[in-house]
């Protein structure tokens, strides 16, 4: 059957299992709305800008695994998207994002709302495509869902000038696609896994290092079962929370800048490191010539040049985290050698030494509201169960620090781009995903006021996700780096005219509550669980100078943090 | 250390600029760049001259290789190889000069493609060393202009890069 462009893509979306497109119209993409009108199929999400479109589509992939799609119109919505479209790429998240064109004759003439959006993206996507025929558009659409979702995951933009919309072509969905230029691997070297299990065996000081690609590939069970097999330590990136328990006792909790101590201390000394789906980011090394100084170092990476990009590594394994893993698993049960146990004893002797110095401790008695204090009434209020995501700050640090993810797909915050604004979006599109469950947005004052119109569209999906504000009136991260390295020199981190968040969400149709005692914290918090269908804006007068701790000035090596 | 890196990659609107943004996103080097369609006309051709220390040119390679339209590529460096650049030197050629220059392009074994009164235009194909030898060979008030096409190659032997 012959179809036009826009409903070849609106049944193609359909054919990937899309049940969410999150967007925002224009008149290059018309033709689109037009299709998806007549349909029931794709349930379109209105957004209040693009943004958010790409943020609520990432929230929605990073929360189920399954790509986030979001539509955009050319020019000023493909713009206002690529924030979105870059935060997905840093963080390596499956997402397809189509973005409408001028029409083909047009291009390059400076028609109206023409920018060059294959130009503009193209630094930031795993790949993208310029669809200048409709008879291609099918088979286009596979391919950058099978792009997307495959190898090391990544968003995909979709370029596709209104003509071709308008434009006829016989429609049939590919079964299955396959792009000569791109295979990327799944299982690892066999001699390679063989020669890291034999070091993995030999450690006396051992520990896995794991990060976001043991969520993505999928993983955190292979990833349990080995270091539980081992009885080894785990420490997560920022990234990789929920792919070990954090409330199992190997768990040493989260490593880098405002990791904690028994965490960096451990990566400090340990003399063999297991690193799992993890990029050595700088936040996590530290000063690099200072890194893990005596370790041997494994890596397990399905993306050949995250390997040895910033640390040597002795024995690197491209594969996908489960099939590598339970290689290692087969490995370890067909063989008869078992870890060092006299060592390993006093191995976690010493961890337990350094756990003991209780890193994450705080004031409980200061009569202001500790951020710290906020989310662990979350966290018991929610029964360590709920989805968080955050805003970028220093209470994305304590939402990392102080909620103990047991579970992957949880912890749902921008690592990589570090976008303030991303909280909230990106919440929506995991209550889409989740209807039942509860969602939280950790957020600061400062963060949320960049996406704070999305409340509209809280409203109009009735979404009731509860959004826990860390409000310090300070831009806190910024401010605190001011107080530590720039003699308190506060510059433009104050936030001043605050809103009155409580009658701004009001006024947008939500609950509203401030909380400025800390007496009242868990009550407020319990409250607000039980208003299920109902957005809440929580409010929470902060300690205005609380500060993240521990913390690795830049420079130093992990073993020289600022305790409290 | 220098390299030379040979792409086959697909013959799609866009490739080259993914492997130019690229090198400039990261801050790599490039020191010439050649590219152009392969007999079979969906694969291009791409030969880059880069230099870097041994851990930038692993990354160069593995980053290269990750882009979408990129098939298949090799560090001819690692390995005998031939290098080939052609160059088109104008020359002011007057006078005495007229006969220097040609006997100089018959010592390189280049060709006078353009001749006038008063200049020729001299085609050089050989390694890159060579044609620098050639250009300092002639005397710098004398040259007109100079274009090089940079740095083809290919290794020697049976191997190739074709799937
Ligand atoms: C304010 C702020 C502070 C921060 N502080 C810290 C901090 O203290 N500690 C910290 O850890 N981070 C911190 N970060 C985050 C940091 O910037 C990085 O985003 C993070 O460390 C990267 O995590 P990762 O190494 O797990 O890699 P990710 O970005 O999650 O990358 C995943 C890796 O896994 C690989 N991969 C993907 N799929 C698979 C698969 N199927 N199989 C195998 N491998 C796969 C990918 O190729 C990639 O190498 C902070 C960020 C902000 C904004
Ligand atoms: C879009 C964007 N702009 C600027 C920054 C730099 N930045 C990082 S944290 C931060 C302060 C965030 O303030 P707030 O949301 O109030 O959180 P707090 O640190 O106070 O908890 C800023 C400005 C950023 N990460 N993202
Ligand atoms: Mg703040």
């Amino acid at each position: 059957m012959e179809l036009t462009g826009a409903e070849i893509l609106v049944r193609s979306l359909k054919e990937e299992g899309v049940t969410h497109l999150f967007g925002y119209p224009g008149g290059a993409v018309l033709h689109i709305y037009d299709a998806l009108y007549q349909q029931d199929d794709v349930k379109h999400i209105l957004v209040r800008h693009e943004q958010a479109a790409t943020h609520a589509a990432d929230g929605y992939a990073r929360s189920t695994g399954k790509p986030g799609v979001a539509l955009v119109t050319s020019g000023p919505g493909a713009t206002n998207a690529v924030t979105g479209i870059a935060t997905a790429f840093m963080d390596s998240i499956p997402m397809v994002v189509i973005t409408g064109q001028v029409p083909t004759n047009m291009i390059g003439n400076d028609a109206f709302q023409e920018v060059d959006s294959i130009g503009i993206t193209r630094p930031c996507v795993k790949h993208n495509f310029l669809v200048k025929d409709v008879a291609e558009l099918a088979e286009t659409i596979k391919k950058a869902f099978y792009i997307a979702t495959t190898g090391r995951p990544g968003p995909v933009v979709i370029d596709i000038p209104k003509d071709v919309t308008a434009e006829k072509a016989e429609f049939k969905y590919p079964d299955t696609v396959s792009i000569r230029s791109y295979n990327p691997v799944v299982t690892g070297h066999i001699g390679q896994i063989k020669r890291a299990v034999a070091m993995m065996l030999a450690a006396e000081r051992p520990i896995f290092y794991t990060g976001g690609g043991v969520i993505l590939g999928r993983g955190a069970a292979e990833l349990t079962e080995l270091a539980q097999m081992l009885g080894y330590p785990v420490t997560n990136t920022l990234m990789g929370l929920g792919a070990y328990p954090a409330t199992d006792k190997q768990f040493v909790g989260m490593l880098g800048m405002h990791g904690t101590y028994e965490a960096n201390m451990s990566m400090h000394h340990c003399d063999v490191l297991i690193a799992i789906g993890a990029r050595f980011d700088d936040r996590v090394t530290g000063n690099i010539e200072k890194f893990c100084p005596s370790a041997k170092i494994i890596h397990v990476d399905i993306d050949p040049s995250s390997i040895s990009k910033n640390v040597k590594v002795d024995v690197p394994i491209v594969g996908s985290v489960p099939n590598v893993l339970q290689e290692m698993i087969k490995l370890l049960k067909a063989g008869d050698k078992k870890p060092d146990a006299k060592a390993l004893a006093s191995w976690w002797n010493q961890i337990e030494e350094w756990r003991a110095v209780d890193c994450l401790k705080y004031d409980h008695d200061s009569g202001q509201v500790k951020p710290q204090q906020v989310i662990e009434s979350l966290y018991k209020a929610t029964h360590g169960d709920a989805f968080v995501t955050s805003d970028v700050g220093q209470h994305q640090m304590w939402a990392a620090q102080y909620y103990k993810f047991d579970k992957p797909y949880r912890w749902i915050n921008s690592g990589g781009l570090g976008t303030m604004g991303f909280g909230l979006p990106a919440a929506m599109g995991v209550q889409f995903a989740h209807p039942d469950a509860t969602v939280a947005c950790v957020t600061g004052e400062g963060s949320i006021q960049m996406c704070i119109q999305e409340l509209s569209t809280c409203l109009q999906y009735g979404l009731p996700i509860k959004i826990i504000a860390l409000n310090n009136r300070y831009l806190g991260m910024v401010r605190q780096w001011q107080e530590f390295f720039y003699k308190r020199r506060y510059a433009m981190s104050y936030m001043e005219a605050l809103p009155d968040f409580v009658k701004l969400a009001e006024s947008y149709g939500h609950v509203g509550m401030r909380i400025d005692n800390p007496a009242d914290v868990d009550g407020a918090m319990e409250e607000a669980m039980k208003l299920k269908d109902r957005l809440v804006f929580m409010d929470f007068v902060t300690d205005q100078e609380e500060n993240v701790y521990p913390m690795i000035p830049a420079g130093a090596g992990l073993n020289e943090m600022i305790l409290v | 250390m220098r390299h030379v890196i040979s792409i086959l990659m697909e013959n799609e609107a866009g490739a080259l600029s993914r492997v130019a943004g690229l090198f400039s996103a990261r801050g790599y080097n490039i020191e010439s760049l050649t590219v152009a369609p392969t007999e079979d006309g969906s694969m291009s051709r791409m030969t880059i001259v880069t230099s870097g220390s041994e851990e930038i040119i692993e990354q160069i390679t593995k980053q290269l290789n990750k882009l979408i339209d990129v098939i298949k590529l090799v560090d001819l460096s690692e390995d005998e190889h031939i290098e080939r650049e052609m160059a088109l030197v104008k020359v002011k050629a007057v006078g005495e000069a007229r006969e220097e220059y040609k006997r100089l392009a018959d010592i390189f074994s280049g060709r006078i493609l353009d001749v006038t009164d008063t200049t020729y235009t001299i085609e050089l194909t050989d390694s890159g060393d060579r044609i620098v030898e050639f250009i300092a060979a002639i005397n710098a008030d004398e040259i007109i202009e100079t274009v090089r096409s940079g740095v083809s190659g290919i290794a020697r032997g049976e191997k190739s890069l074709y799937p």
